[in-house]
């Protein structure tokens, strides 16, 4: 009887463990091999941490970790209080809020990669919308794209467009979990607007937006769809991500050895805060 | 302190939409009009002709058709073998069942931008590059779609499913006439999740095609304008009956996945 029971159990279990063996864990398995390996098309020689130790020396791969980590510090931040800015506006009585909220989460259901191609045009340094807007205000956008003081920026204003509205509405439902009366009590205290803030909202916040700045991050850290639109990643490998790199040396240079070795810096980098989200979260009842 | 408050949310919403809004009027204005300095958000003059050229430029209906089928039998494959897998976790107890949640964790928390090298030189091997098979199998279950799911089905009380036995079900019909039917929201946010995310999605279909008629209308529009001298009213037609269609989707049940959202936090 348990036998069966165990055998039906793995029966459904069968197509899902099939998928994840042959084309999840054996590529991941296969990927970390590869890293120690200097191998292309063909079966490669081992060089145990060779592709280690070269990356460290490698300036391709240096910038492209200090873009990650840039684009990563500068749009994480801006997104997550962006969208906390936005989830209080549009938390309580608001006439249109249907509709505020609907245009801002839009984002979070298009192609990043084709509307990109949308933000390409608008931002071009010659005639762009936005850029004539811009000079218009007193912004020196340079070169636009292919200034490299200025192609970053761009890149993450497309990614913070991109994402806003995803966390506010996680902003919004952590705003519904805070009681009404917590406010009235302040209020009667005599506690304004930005004491009520401080005091009320932003401490029971806390989880939620330790979640979004986590979720935020690990997405901010795989950056690609609109370096590939609309910088390529230059100038001059300027906006260059590390799966930017991973795709090129890998994907186009069919260097699959050293292409591995980036790829697990990145898998490091964000199993480590996925890793610190997991034991931060399982430590208090996650209602989902 | 009103004024305020409805002024940044309209600046808000305006400079949010700014790129959609621009995407529709670059697509019915002559190409002359819209790269005209000084440039304008309603530059003037209407055309048709990009929404007519775009068919023959490049293959887009055939494009349309790969996306439809490469974001649909993911969608399809990935609801069955997820909803499988949720129902052993949610619902049976058998030896190993913990490992094998661990494993879906642990899969959830690695950048899927790893297994892409591998993939290629697997999907490679096997004649799979450039073939539907090779955009949707790979990604036919996934892993926060079985966690998803087993969250939900963990909603559901026991009873139903000892009610059923006691009727002579077995597992499969509980997971078929009880646990599915009471699952339909659940069922449907998460296929909304999975058709949007490989609709939407560039890197998938860049690396695992090579040819213009096999690509996915978001690869498909990067690469031609990669290698053309841009024609962006061409361009922005193209995009506007890319995103239409999610657009539309989510206008349609969008307090349900809003909501989905909201509950979940993933993805």
């Amino acid at each position: 009887m348990r036998a069966r029971r165990t055998a039906t159990a793995y029966a459904f279990l069968a197509p899902t463990l099939i998928v994840v063996g042959v084309f999840m864990v054996w590529p991941m398995l296969q990927s970390l091999a590869d890293s120690f390996y200097d191998k292309s098309i063909g079966p490669g020689i081992f060089v145990g941490l060779g592709n280690y130790t070269k990356l460290l020396g490698d300036p391709a791969f240096l910038i492209a970790l200090r873009n990650t980590v840039f684009y990563a510090v500068a749009a994480t931040p801006v997104a997550v209080a962006l969208a906390l800015g936005l989830a209080l506006l549009l938390n309580g009585h608001v006439r249109g809020r249907g509709f505020f909220r609907s245009a801002l989460f839009l984002p979070s259901v298009v192609s990043l990669g084709v509307v990109a191609i949308a933000w390409k045009f608008l931002l071009d340094p010659d005639i762009g919308l936005v850029t004539y807007w811009l000079r218009g205000l007193g912004v020196d956008v340079g070169d636009g794209v292919r200034d490299a003081d200025v192609a970053m920026w761009y890149l993450i204003g497309v990614g913070v467009w991109k994402n806003a509205g995803f966390y506010m509405v996680m902003y919004l439902a952590g705003l519904q979990t805070i009681p009404r009366m917590y406010y009235e009590a302040a209020t009667i205290d005599g506690a304004g607007p930005w004491q009520r803030f401080r005091k009320v909202t932003w401490p029971l916040l806390g989880h939620t937006t330790m979640f979004v700045f986590i979720i935020a991050a690990i997405a901010a850290l795989q950056v690609f769809d609109q370096i590939f639109v609309m910088t390529r990643g230059g100038p001059h490998f300027a906006t260059e991500s590390l799966v930017y790199l991973v795709y090129r040396k890998g994907l186009q240079d069919f260097e699959f050895g050293y292409a591995s070795a980036i790829a697990w810096v990145l898998v490091l980098i964000v199993f480590v805060l996925s890793l610190a989200q997991n034991v931060f979260f399982s430590r208090r009842a996650v209602r989902f | 302190m009103r004024v305020l408050k409805y002024g940044a949310l309209l600046v808000g919403a305006g400079l949010v939409l700014l790129p959609l809004v621009w995407m529709v009027v670059a697509s019915i204005t002559p190409e002359a009009a819209i790269v005209r300095y000084p440039p304008s958000l309603l530059p003037g003059g209407f055309t048709t002709d990009h929404y007519t050229q775009i068919w023959e430029r490049i293959p887009f209906g055939r494009q349309f058709l790969n996306t439809v089928v490469f974001a649909g039998g993911v969608t399809a494959i990935s609801l069955l073998l997820d909803s499988l897998a949720a129902y052993a976790l949610a619902r049976m107890d058998f030896p190993g069942k913990n490992a094998v949640f661990v494993l879906i964790l642990l899969l959830l928390m690695i950048p899927p931008q790893v297994t892409l090298v591998p993939l290629f030189q697997l999907l490679s091997s096997l004649d799979w590059i450039n073939t539907y098979q090779g955009l949707i199998v790979p990604r036919a279950t996934n892993a926060f779609g079985i966690f998803f799911l087993r969250q939900y089905f963990l909603t559901i009380p026991r009873e139903l499913d000892e009610a059923a036995r006691i009727d002579g079900s077995s597992e499969f019909g509980i997971y078929r006439r009880v646990i599915l039917p009471l699952s339909g929201p659940a069922l449907l946010t998460l296929g909304l999740f999975h058709f949007m995310y490989n609709w939407n999605d560039l890197l998938w279909p860049l690396v695992f095609t090579t040819e213009t008629d096999m690509q996915t209308l978001p690869a498909g529009l990067a690469l031609f304008m990669g290698e053309h001298v841009i024609e962006y009213g061409l361009l922005m037609a193209g995009a506007v009956l890319t995103l239409l269609p999610m657009v539309a989707a989510f206008l349609l049940v969008q307090r349900r996945f809003i909501e989905g959202i909201a509950t979940t936090g993933m993805k």
